[in-house]
């Protein structure tokens, strides 16, 4: 499928120059994320009046396509025309157009509260979680695509086999054997240490930034950024030990590893859960070096 | 077909630990999941794991705690098993590597909830949920365990003796999402079902479009009791628009709850004048909608949560995870505003009857999480006891149904000689089957006349038969039903009548809309023609669940005419001790649903659980 390669439509304070700014000790993801909140909340009260008025349905365009069906084995965009209510996510109105005009439109969605991760879809150019993108903040049509570079099962249904098989080729999963003596022994880690990989537990495996990645695109074995971030969760949680933490950055450092990522920051842009992914990915490369780890 | 020895249906939070647990007692298990593992509806668990693991706390405090939240309703064994092993399992999770809050001194933390006599809610952030969940798939990976993702269970392959006490269950029938194949899944060992709740059957619910009830449908149309269905949990505090869960530990943490007056209502108005915010969440939703119903609410619908006096930086270290729910989902700053709330369908207390192994009457079927009913919970399950719940009795089912010894079980299942009739149900229509369903049950007698049972393979081939003669049925059914269209008819008439408040009338009105429902079903066709990926397909399955499901719910709502927990009677305000220390048990019956109780157990290991005045 051809959905690609369609170039973000507000990435502009994406920009360039940005491993710079990582570097320096700037506004947290976290805390520029908050900000542009209030920004959003401002102008959507701002807005409020108008969209109310003029806004009475949503023109969704919604790509289709199913290999069995005829009519639908050539891509194509259906156009619904959907209520619009306030607080209407784009997954409320994809979800009230199947279920009222096409129940054929095929889409994955369940927690409707952006934990699950399975509604990551293209919509207005741009990855997101349908559930946790307000139509008031979009503008019409609103665009809705499956993830790009991934193929498409159906409608905006893509194959997510290649992005479960990059994540379990990190070896994600604790790996510490000597544990405390005794069932009801913790082990103890410092409250910094669990801050330290906090942002990097968040991740939903929703496929956005994997699918946001030029170097994901062009070369198929890339661990890519979510999988990456997987190793950094627990290469850098002290409950681990040095010999694990080696180990994980040996995987790192493979060829199709962390020094493939040439910090565009599109994933960091699109994640939907704020994880500073990038910066991440260039954490494990300085610890890489540090280790005076042999690199290819 | 495919052949393992223990199959695991559903990959949340327990049924992960099933199958972890069913490994390391080396079995060969399969876990078949209609999502993959990280979508399972665990993940949206917000606050915490109660375990009795510090000084001055200890398992029998947990106990007793959860026996008064469950009204008295709880089986002692299971919750005295609960508080015993949520300890040793939580801290299975923290060996596991799962992030929990910590301490300044490295400890894992713990936080006050709802009816807690010490706080033990043992947390990792405001997303406790999505931590447990990956870091026990992830454990599945390392196991090497295999998973059938995006395989949709569409029935159990149970034997059909006229008593269910005698029946077997030999596998699942299953159907590939994705290539619109269908598969028996065979069970040397045992199944276990963990398919979560049916918060689908109401219109304003937590939960996710996912949670349709299944498992809970499929066992109970195989013979097996759903118990105590009545008893379904509003939590007091979701987002009005959307029923986004708002966590308990906003009020654990000192959130208040305001009314439009401006008043801390919980105190003021004298609906718990000890624990205020922190009584038991049934107590705190009625307290809610009362406020609204006396026109106190805001905007006659809402009340408002208040957390800014805890300050951004507490805000930010233990419940970050709510200010984005709040903003993402009802446009609200958390930090500078109160959020509206109100109370929205969260947890299903009833289930499929289990002991406390996890073993239903059916040899061979097993019941662990949300879609069982040991029971832990009651008439009201206490905040931070869902999660417990999960890995202790996900574990124990998991062992059990790999053979491992766990001894006898203290707690009955199936119709037995210690229960006691429901004689006059007084339903306004006749519950159960609408028309003839010639695909079910599967005949597990020889139909040679020998009364000879077949043999496992035979009942799940003709259980996979059954399974397409349905799917080819509904395929080519033109014009007919959309599911969609009944499934929210179903929704709308719980939440107007089956919801905090309820009333005998209301509760008849219900039964005849979902029999409405019912023969509405009968005509219901999918349109999508397609086999791939043909989600129509799959949710006109998910609607039958929830008619099933909604309408135990429904008649257990009407028989059981008191005040307990959860379930609250108009005619009857008064917990009703006399007559009601028992638990009201459905069974299918081929199609024509019938009622019995079994008494509740309130004998416990050293003592025996007096029930007293439930007061926060």
């Amino acid at each position: 499928m051809s959905t690609q390669q369609e170039q973000p439509t507000d990435a502009d304070d994406a920009g360039t120059g940005q491993a710079d700014d990582a570097a320096d000790a700037g506004p947290s993801p976290q805390d520029r994320r908050m900000d542009k909140k209030a920004d959003r909340r401002i102008e959507r009260e701002r807005a409020a009046g108008a969209t109310d008025a003029d806004a009475e349905t949503v023109h969704l365009k919604v790509f289709r396509y199913d290999p069995e069906v005829e009519g639908k084995q050539e891509p194509r965009f259906d156009d619904f025309h959907v209520p619009f209510e306030k607080g209407m996510t784009v997954l409320d109105a994809l979800i009230y157009a199947r279920d009222e005009f096409d129940p054929s439109l095929t889409f994955r969605h369940s927690c409707r509260q952006a934990v699950c991760g399975s509604d990551a879809f293209f919509v207005n150019g741009r990855q997101r979680l349908g559930c946790q993108t307000q139509i008031s903040d979009l503008d019409g049509p609103v665009r809705v695509e499956p993830l790009p570079h991934q193929d498409v099962v159906k409608d905006l249904v893509v194959d997510m086999e290649h992005f479960y098989e990059q994540m379990h080729a990190v070896e994600p999963y604790f790996q510490e054997e000597d544990l405390p003596d005794g069932d009801l022994e913790e082990q103890y880690q410092t409250r910094e240490n669990r801050e330290k990989v906090k942002m990097s537990t968040r991740c939903i495996w929703c496929g956005a930034c994997m699918s946001s990645c030029n170097i994901a695109a062009g070369d198929n074995e890339y661990l890519g950024p979510a999988a990456i971030n997987k190793a950094y969760r627990f290469a850098m949680d002290d409950r681990e030990g040095e010999e694990l933490k080696e180990h994980r950055l040996r995987i790192m450092e493979q060829e199709h590893g962390v020094w493939r990522c040439q910090t565009q920051f599109s994933c960091t842009e699109v994640c939907p859960k704020d994880i500073p992914l990038t910066e991440h990915i260039q954490e494990l490369k300085r610890e890489a070096v540090k280790k005076n780890l042999k690199f290819w | 077909m495919y052949e393992h020895d223990v199959i695991v249906v559903g990959a949340g939070g327990a049924g992960l630990r099933a199958a972890i647990a069913a490994h390391e007692a080396g079995a060969d298990v399969a876990m078949v999941t209609k999502l993959h593992p990280v979508r399972s509806h665990t993940g949206a668990a917000e606050g915490g794991i109660n375990a009795a693991i510090r000084d001055g706390d200890d398992w029998e405090l947990h106990a007793y705690d959860t026996m008064k939240g469950s009204d008295y309703l709880g089986d002692a064994p299971a919750i005295e098993t609960l508080a015993q092993d949520s300890p040793e399992d939580t801290i299975t999770l923290e060996h596991w590597g799962m992030p929990f809050s910590r301490e300044e001194d490295g400890t894992v933390s713990q936080r006050p909830f709802g009816g807690l006599s010490f706080p033990r809610t043992t947390y990792a952030g405001a997303e406790t949920g999505h931590h447990l969940l990956h870091t026990m798939y992830e454990q599945v990976v390392k196991r090497g365990i295999q998973v059938y993702d995006e395989w949709y269970v569409m029935n159990l392959a149970v034997t059909d003796e006229p008593d269910p006490n005698d029946r077997s269950c030999h596998g699942v029938v299953a159907y590939d999402v994705q290539s619109g194949q269908i598969q028996g899944f065979k069970a040397n060992d045992g199944v276990i079902l963990a398919t979560g709740g049916p918060g689908q059957a109401f219109d304003h619910t937590t939960n996710a479009v996912s949670c349709t009830g299944d498992g809970q449908a499929m066992a109970y149309r195989a013979g097996v009791p759903l118990e105590d269905m009545e008893f379904v949990q509003f939590h007091p505090t979701t987002l009005p628009s959307t029923g986004v869960l708002i966590s308990e530990g906003v009020r654990g943490e000192g959130g208040i709850l305001y009314n439009e007056d401006g008043e801390r209502f919980m105190f003021e108005h004298g609906y718990a004048n000890n624990d205020g915010e922190l009584a038991s969440r049934d107590v705190v939703s009625r307290a809610e909608l009362t406020e609204v119903n006396e026109g106190r609410g805001v905007e006659d619908e809402y009340v408002n949560l208040d957390m800014r006096h805890l300050g951004e930086e507490r805000i930010m270290d233990r419940l970050e995870n709510i200010l984005h729910l709040a903003e993402d989902f009802e446009g609200v700053d958390g930090l500078v505003e109160p959020m509206p709330v109100k109370p929205g369908q969260h947890y299903e207390m009833g289930g499929i009857e289990t002991d406390e192994n996890g073993a239903t009457c059916v040899d061979g079927l097993y019941a662990a999480g949300e879609c069982a009913c040991v029971s832990v919970h009651g008439a009201n399950r206490l905040g931070g006891n869902a999660l417990p719940e999960l890995i202790v009795f996900g574990k124990r089912a998991g062992r059990h149904a790999a053979g491992e010894e766990l001894g006898a079980a203290e707690i009955l299942t199936g119709y037995g000689d210690d229960v006691e009739d429901e004689t006059d149900v007084g339903a306004p229509v006749e519950p159960g089957l609408a028309g003839i369903d010639e695909t079910s049950p599967a005949s597990g007698v020889a139909a040679d006349g020998s009364g000879q049972t077949m043999a496992s393979d035979a009942v799940l081939e003709q259980a996979v038969e059954a399974e397409r003669t349905r799917v080819d049925h509904l395929m080519d059914t033109d014009d007919g039903v959309n599911h969609a269209d009944i499934r929210s008819k179903l929704q709308r008439a719980m939440t107007d009548y089956v919801n905090v408040f309820r009333t005998e009338d209301g509760v008849k009105k219900a039964l005849e809309i979902i029999r409405e429902c019912r023969e509405e079903y009968q005509r219901v066709g999918v349109s999508d023609p397609s086999r791939t990926f043909n989600t129509d397909l799959q949710m006109t399955y998910e609607t039958r669940n929830l008619i099933d499901v909604a309408e135990t719910i429904a008649l257990g709502a009407l028989v059981r005419n008191e005040f307990r927990g959860a379930h609250w009677r108009q005619e009857n305000q008064i917990r009703d001790d006399e007559n009601w220390l028992k638990h009201t048990m459905i069974t299918w019956d081929d199609g024509a649903p019938s009622i019995w109780y079994r008494p509740v157990i309130l004998e416990g290991e050293e003592k025996t659980y007096e029930p007293k005045v439930r007061s926060y």
